[in-house]
């Protein structure tokens, strides 16, 4: 099962709306909580990266018997150092995306930490690539 | 303890989510950072937070929080009650700093 959204940028008042939108429908699946919990909150955080570093993007979600893949582009500035980029604390974030909770420079560690597989490329000037993988047969 | 007993003993207004009063607290967490928040609050807790806007809907329901407790006064639009009304989540309001509401739920026994 596929699906495509298209994220704004510029609105830091609803950040998340392809998230939560998949969300629902991993529910309607009857998904297990604590994966839905995992991909929710590694998506979540790449949708934020992706509205307030780069502009907003595009993201596609496959669901296989095996796994959630989702799949976040962005034709944003991209990441001058990825090493940089992972480190506890770290943010680029502008003033008025602090002002609103986010840029704690801990997305990037959230995501690793609850995803299986995560995979990030990145060409400065041309945009960011990030790819999130959770298995489905790991919870029992 | 259950979010209706807390919203008595601290006096909270509930702004939302009056039908799950009778959900179950445990723990806590004290945060207006939205990632810190997603990665270190725990399921059930109540999180006391300065942030009043739509974004955190999506992280109390991510983390699946029993309540959310806005402090300081600061306003909670109305769209976002009517998504935290969706979401099932109670929202309560507290004139007081975090740090008071934070005292006042571990002398109320969270
Ligand atoms: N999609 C992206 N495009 C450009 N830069 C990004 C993107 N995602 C992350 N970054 C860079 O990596 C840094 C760390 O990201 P993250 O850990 O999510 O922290 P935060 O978003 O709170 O700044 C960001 O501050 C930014 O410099
Ligand atoms: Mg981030």
């Amino acid at each position: 099962m596929k699906m495509h959204y298209d994220v704004e940028g510029g609105e830091f008042i609803n950040v998340g709306t392809a998230s939560s939108q998949f969300k629902k429908t991993l529910k309607m699946l009857g998904i297990g909580a604590d994966i839905i919990r995992r991909i929710s909150i590694s998506m979540y955080e790449a949708e934020i990266n992706m509205v307030i570093h780069a502009n907003g993007g595009s993201i596609d979600t496959e669901i296989t018997p095996e796994r959630i893949h989702v799949v976040l582009q962005d034709q944003g500035p991209g990441i001058e150092n990825l090493d940089l980029a992972m480190k506890a604390g770290y943010s680029t974030a502008s003033r008025q995306a602090r002002e609103m909770g986010f840029g704690a420079g801990m997305g990037l560690q959230n995501m690793k930490r609850n995803c299986d597989e995560l995979q990030i490329s990145s060409v400065l000037g041309e945009g960011t690539r990030v790819e999130i993988t959770v298995y489905l047969n790991q919870e029992s | 303890m259950t979010v209706g007993e807390i919203v008595e003993k601290l006096g909270l207004e509930v702004a939302c989510g009056r039908d799950h009063l009778d959900r179950t607290v445990s723990g806590g967490f004290v945060g207006d950072l939205l990632s810190v928040v997603m990665g270190k609050a725990t399921e059930d807790c109540v999180w006391v937070t300065i942030q009043g806007h739509m974004n955190i809907i999506a992280v109390a329901s991510l983390v699946n929080v029993s309540c959310v407790i806005v402090s300081e006064g600061y306003a909670v639009d109305e769209d976002v009650l009517v998504k935290a009304e969706e979401e099932e989540i109670p929202i309560l309001r507290s004139k007081d700093s975090s740090f008071e509401v934070v005292r006042a739920l571990v002398g109320a026994g969270v």
